[in-house]
This record gives C-alpha cells, structure tokens and sequence, in this order.
C-alpha cells in the first residue's frame, strides 16, 4: 500500500483539524476500535457521521470533559449522525448547540447511550434543534444516565424503534422531556423528567413508515414541574401538548404506567387521548387514531393547587370547570369502536384501568358527547368517577435488549 | 494550501482503500493535462435530464464500462452496472458563469465505483494549480467565487462531502446506489465529437448498455430548466426527484419523514399535501403543512427550500445557496394546486 493516508488526510484551516481528524477516524474506524475524545471544548463545523459500521465505541472523557460544540456549526443537519450500524456504544461526551439534531442514530441495531449529554445552552428557545438523542428506526436501543436540556422538540426521543431500554436519565427545559413515538416494547424507568412542556409522551403517529407501536412501560420515574411554555415551532405535533403535562399517552395501546410519583404538572398529571385531540385530519388507512389496553397504577400523584395553562383550550377548559384543582389522570373518553363488543362493553384486556394509585382525581372528557359545539364542553357535567376505571390488566413483559457489551 | 497532518493512525486495511487511489491522475480517465477532462479510450460523457443543484457548480459525467461488459436491466427499466464501472462527476466554477471561455476552476472529482459487493464513493479534491485532485475521504471546505448568471458576484464556503455524506445521499435499503443515470434520466440526446445522438442509443451502439425492445417508448424525465419541456407538475416532480427523493422516498434515508417524493409516487399525502411534519422541528418555519395547496407562502416545503439555515434547509446537504430557479418552480406549481382538502 502506498503511503496513502499522507496524501488522503486533506485539511486546511477550514476544516480543522480535530474535526477532519475525529471525521476520518470515524471513517476508518474497524471493528472492535474505542474511539477515544480528549477532554475540551471542540467546535465543529460540521455533522459528523459515521457509517455502516459496527462494534464501536466512541468515548470521551466525561459529559462534562469531552465537549462537541455545534455553536457555529455551518453545514449538516445533525451533530452527530450514525446510520446503518451494529452495536454502536456512545459514551462520556457532550454535543451542545446543533443546529438540528444533537445525535441521530438511524437504521442501527444495538445503540448505547451511555453517560451523553445533548443541551442547547441558551435554555429553551424555538430556535435550538429538534431533538437531543434521538434513535430512529433501530433495534435495542439502550438510553442511561443521560441529560438532555433544551431541545425544541424531544430531549429524549425514540422513533420507530424496537427494544427500548431509557432509564436513570434527566430530561429538562425540553419542550418533550422523553418521547416514545411509533415504537414497540420500550421500558422507561427511573429517570428524572422535570421542567419541560410535556414530561413523557408515548404517541402513536399516522402517515409514518412504522407504523404502530406498543408495548410501553413507564415505571419508578420522578415527573415533576412539566410546566414550562410550550416553545416548540408550530407545525409540530409536540406543539399540541398542554403546558404543564406529566405523561400523555395518544393513540397507542398497551401501556403501562406505575410506581412513578408525579407531582405538580399543572394541567394534566397524566392524560389518555386519541389523536382527534390535535384536531389534525389524517388519512391513513392503517393507522388507529384510540387508545386502548393503558393500565396506570400504584402512582404517586401530588398537585399544590394551580391554575392549568391558558394557552390550550383543554387547559382553559379546565380552568373553565375546575379552576385551580385540575384532576390528576384525564381520558378523552374515545374508546376503540372495533373494541366494543355487541352488549356495547369494552373487553377487559382493552380497557383504560386505573387502580391503587395515590391521591389521583379523574376526569373524562367525553370528547364524542361533550364537544359537539365550541361552547358545548362549558356546560358539559363531566364524568369524575374514576370507578368506570376499576379494574386490572396483566402486567407487560420485562424488556429485554439483545446488545453485545 | 493543504496541510497533511501525520497524527492520524495508519488505518491498514479499510475496504475503500483497496479501491481509491490517492490522486485522480492515476485511474487515467483522462488525457494529461487532466484539467482539460478530455476523456481516453472507454471513458464516455454522458448528460441527465434533470440535473441536482449544488450552488450553481458546473458538472462533467463520464461512464467508464469494463471492456467487453454490458450494462443490463430489468422489465422494471434498473439498469445494472458491471462489476467494475466508474462514474465519474466533475464539480468546477467559470469565473463568470455569463461567459463560457471564462477561466474554469475545477474544485472536485467525485467517483462511484461498482465492486463486487456495492458501490463505493471516493471523493477527489483539486490542487491549488489544477495539475490532479487529491483523495479526501474526510471531505473538503474551500472558499469559491464567481460572478453569477445575473452580474452579482458570489463567494461561498463550498462543501466537498467526505464518504458519509456521499453514502447518505446515494443509499437506497442501505446499499450505495447511483442517483442520476436511470433510464428515464439518460433518455436524453448529447452532443458527441460525431454528432447529437441519443445517449442510450449511443451507449447500445457501442455495446455498454443491453438493447431495448422499443426505444422509443422508454420515459425521459423532464429537464426543470426548460420552461417548454413538459407540464408545470412534470417539471416540479422532475425537480423533487432528483433534489429531494434520493433520500424522501421509500427505502430512503428520509422515509421516517413519511414524505416521499419521488416521480413515481401519487399519494397526495405522501407528496406532502395537508401532511403535518413529524420530526421536522424548527424546519417546520411555524407553518402546519408541508405543502397548503394554493399557498407556497404556507407551506414547509417551501420554507425549507427557500432556508440556507442547516437546522432548517433542505436539501440538508450540498447546498449554501438558495436554487432560485427551483425555488420560483416550486412556488408557481404549489400556487397551481386547487386550493382546499
């Protein structure tokens, strides 16, 4: 072989050198190699990406040591891309101030995060990136002890994934802390989501290539103070989440949410809705706009008395009937049509169920019934009796991810 | 100008090396001054319809087929290239694009090359004297000027993708694949040193491309430049395809979008109309849909085409300008579109 990398390493003052460097390596990289980040501040003009890869390590020396900064990023839509992998592990290092997306990983099978951190520093804006980490069409996915802040969209943010593992995580100032969209058998536990928009959505979206998930549990996590303004650029349907939202669950089944303690998110603690929440049309022939099968028990919930948002009408709706004690777990009251039976009953196993939590109010909205006209819902008498709820559903599986350590 | 750096480890045996030569000269492509790109033995030029914008860079395409192969293809018009097949891009500037004989600086040679297994991408960066480009496979950044089509004079920091960002444009179900010489792009006549001709009838006549059962009834994709050349939509969609669905279609990188814009799509929601985005974060511009028929002014599509932010543009690469003439295309086709649901 030629003396070839002499010729091939091109830099100039442009492209600096760490970054043409770290590129290259990234290029080069075979498997089985640790690519090693120095502790510093680095600007990177650039996404970085890596490729068809696999048995990867690329670790720094600390979330707060090895730092990719994107501040003055020229080109590229992510900080970090990662595509068509195979047991890919980040580690230790921090991307701050992408222009999009701090880390991408698509089409890869086995993608740790491990100690990353992804944060826009100018607190939340609508002009950060969309979202932090963000899996996206990927097998076993492990997310720990991670921090995400500020991102426009989702901190956290898997989609159309399989095999999901997100825990002992912080998410805050995001307008989505953790999101589990289009995905199949995610476990999310012991994270602390605090001080976004919305703490943990699970949503099922239409028009997408995956097209349904299910199979998701929430469980041991802390969702506290979700109340921050919801600055997600219109257009997006993280926009239509409430301020002050812990948990939303939309147009998805089997879910599981328990032994979480969720406290002072001032509109809805947790919410079980369809997609018609977001008055969005769609026409997606194989797409299931309900709910069904969601079990939420043995949560703690806490709420000092508050007003809900006034920037959504489900939130001046509240305000509207309830004024300052808004109910903890809100259910829109759509309930799968090919679900109901012909005694007009819903088979237990595709029930909302709600038993042994904490202090937890109720409400549904019955959205067919009581919204007929704008000014319907006002004097609507809605239904706080969360007894149409009791009853139990068979705890979900245990996930468990096919990663090689 | 360039500054080699001997930190990097020696990386021994990655694949692409097997394949890329350091510098350009050494395929001999070209006959030596190599700036002239004028082409030696079974190197061809060749044309596409309807070309991608890359800030407004000039481009020269050569095919090289092994000698004695052929190119093949299936009832469904895929051609397949031998094991072996070069296609070479050439990317170059003229100091005033309004003047042809105006000097002409060559910035980089892109090269795909079929092996056993897939394609592979090498880029090539040109030397400050234009004598041969260098292997970059960490890709470029090189200051360009030019006066432009309109008198203004343009200076941008032009980007030569490394191999990623090659991969991440030509993957199709995550295998490397050429984007621009499809049958119905090739369909095309070309000026040849012996005359215009047809480009597949060409490439038949000298045996590198497998004989049509009726050539006159294959597609031809519409060339967008040309204001006669078919309708208002089939220009748009031709503009789309080659700008957009290389990564918007099934199969493509940006499938998760579920915008799919390829010219033989016909979903109206897959083409994006009343399509609410879903991770486009402040790509979305405050606008619901990405497109609003009748309304450009509302949709994303437009307000993506029209950023050169890169959390916001798309294409998300290739690209510091605006392609106005594309812009102004897509506009006037969106502005068609018969307004409501």
């Amino acid at each position: 072989m030629r003396s070839i990398l002499m010729l091939c390493v091109l830099s100039s003052l442009v492209l600096a050198e760490f970054e043409s460097d770290l590129q290259l390596k990234l290029i080069l990289a075979e498997p089985g190699d640790t690519i090693q980040l120095d502790s510093g501040l680095f600007p990177i003009l650039g996404t970085l990406s890596m490729e068809g890869k696999q048995d990867i390590v690329i670790k720094g020396t600390g979330m707060n040591g090895s730092i990719l900064d994107f501040s003055t990023q020229v080109e590229g839509a992510q900080g970090l891309s990662i595509t068509n992998c195979k047991n890919i592990t980040l580690e230790d290092f921090s991307v701050q101030d992408a222009k999009g997306d701090a880390i991408k990983c698509q089409y890869t099978d086995g993608i740790t995060f491990r100690r990353v951190k992804a944060q826009w520093l100018g607190g939340p804006r609508s002009i950060n990136g969309a979202y932090g980490l963000y899996p996206v069409q990927c097998e076993n996915v492990l997310v720990e002890h991670c921090v995400a802040i500020a991102a426009s969209d989702a901190g956290i943010y898997v989609g159309q994934s399989k095999n999901i593992i997100v825990r002992f995580s912080e998410a805050f100032d995001n307008v989505a802390g953790i999101e589990i969209e289009n995905s199949t058998l995610a476990d999310v536990y012991g994270n602390n989501v605090h001080g976004n928009t919305g703490g943990i959505l699970v949503f099922d979206l239409p028009d997408l290539v995956v097209k349904e998930g299910h199979q998701v549990r929430i469980f041991d996590n802390i969702i506290k103070d979700n109340n921050l303004d919801n600055f997600a650029p219109e257009g997006n349907i993280v926009g239509k989440v409430p301020s002050g939202t812990g948990i939303m669950i939309m147009a998805t089944e089997m879910v599981e949410v328990f032994e979480n303690t969720i406290i002072d998110n001032k509109t809805a603690g947790t919410a079980i809705v369809s997609y018609f929440i977001t008055e969005e049309e769609t026409k997606d022939s194989q797409y299931n706009p309900y709910t069904s099968s969601i079990y939420i028990h043995d949560n703690i919930y806490r709420r000092n008395s508050q007003i809900p948002t006034l920037d959504h009408d489900i939130g001046l709706l509240l305000f509207f009937h309830f004024f300052r004690d808004i109910p903890d777990i809100i259910y829109d009251g759509m309930p799968d049509p090919s679900h109901i039976s012909n005694n007009g009953l819903i088979p237990n196993a595709r029930r909302l169920c709600i038993a042994d939590n904490v202090d937890a109010n109720y409400l549904n909205l019955e959205l067919s019934k009581n919204f007929n006209s704008w000014y319907s819902p006002f004097f609507a008498d809605f239904n706080t009796d969360a007894n149409e709820c009791n009853c139990t559903l068979e705890p979900l599986p245990e996930v468990i991810l096919k990663i090689d350590h | 100008m360039a500054v080699f750096f001997a930190a990097s480890p020696i990386f021994p045996s990655h694949p692409v090396l097997e394949h890329a030569l350091p510098q350009l000269s050494e395929y001999g492509f070209f006959l030596e001054p190599i700036k002239e790109q004028i082409p030696t033995g079974l190197v061809l030029p060749y044309a596409i319809a309807s070309p991608l914008f890359s800030d407004y860079a000039e481009k020269l395409r050569f095919i090289k087929v092994p000698k004695n192969e052929t190119i093949s293809h299936d009832e469904d018009l895929e051609l397949d290239y031998p094991v072996g097949t070069f296609l070479i891009k050439t990317f170059y500037y003229l100091s005033d694009s309004r003047d042809l004989d105006s000097e002409r600086r060559l910035i980089e040679t892109r090269i795909l090359k079929k092996t056993t297994s897939e394609w592979i991408a090498i880029p090539y960066v040109w030397n400050e004297d234009q004598t041969d480009a260098v292997l970059a496979l960490a890709g470029h950044r090189t200051d360009v000027s030019w006066i432009h089509r309109d008198g203004t004079p343009i200076n941008i920091l032009y980007s030569i993708p490394n191999m990623n960002q090659c991969k991440s444009c030509h993957v199709y179900k995550n295998v490397q694949q050429p984007i621009g010489p499809k049958v119905r792009n090739l369909n095309i006549e070309f000026s040849y040193d012996e005359g215009k001709k047809n480009q597949l009838e060409k490439w038949i006549s000298i045996g590198i491309l497998e004989s049509f059962n009726e050539l006159s009834s294959l597609p031809r994709t519409v060339d967008y430049e040309n204001p006669h050349d078919g309708t208002l939509d089939e220009r748009a969609r031709a503009w789309l395809d080659i700008n957009c669905a290389h990564c918007h279609r099934k199969g493509g990188p940006a499938e998760t979008s579920g915008l799919h814009l390829d010219l033989e799509e016909s979903d109206p929601t897959k083409l994006g109309i009343f399509k609410p985005p879903v991770a486009a974060g402040r790509g979305a511009g405050d606008r619901k849909y990405n497109i609003v028929p009748g309304k450009p002014e509302e949709s994303i599509m437009e307000y993506r085409i029209t950023s050169t932010d890169p959390g916001v543009m798309m294409p998300e690469l290739s690209r510091k300008l605006v392609h106005d003439e594309g812009v102004k295309l897509i506009q006037a086709w969106i502005k068609e579109m018969p307004e409501g649901r």
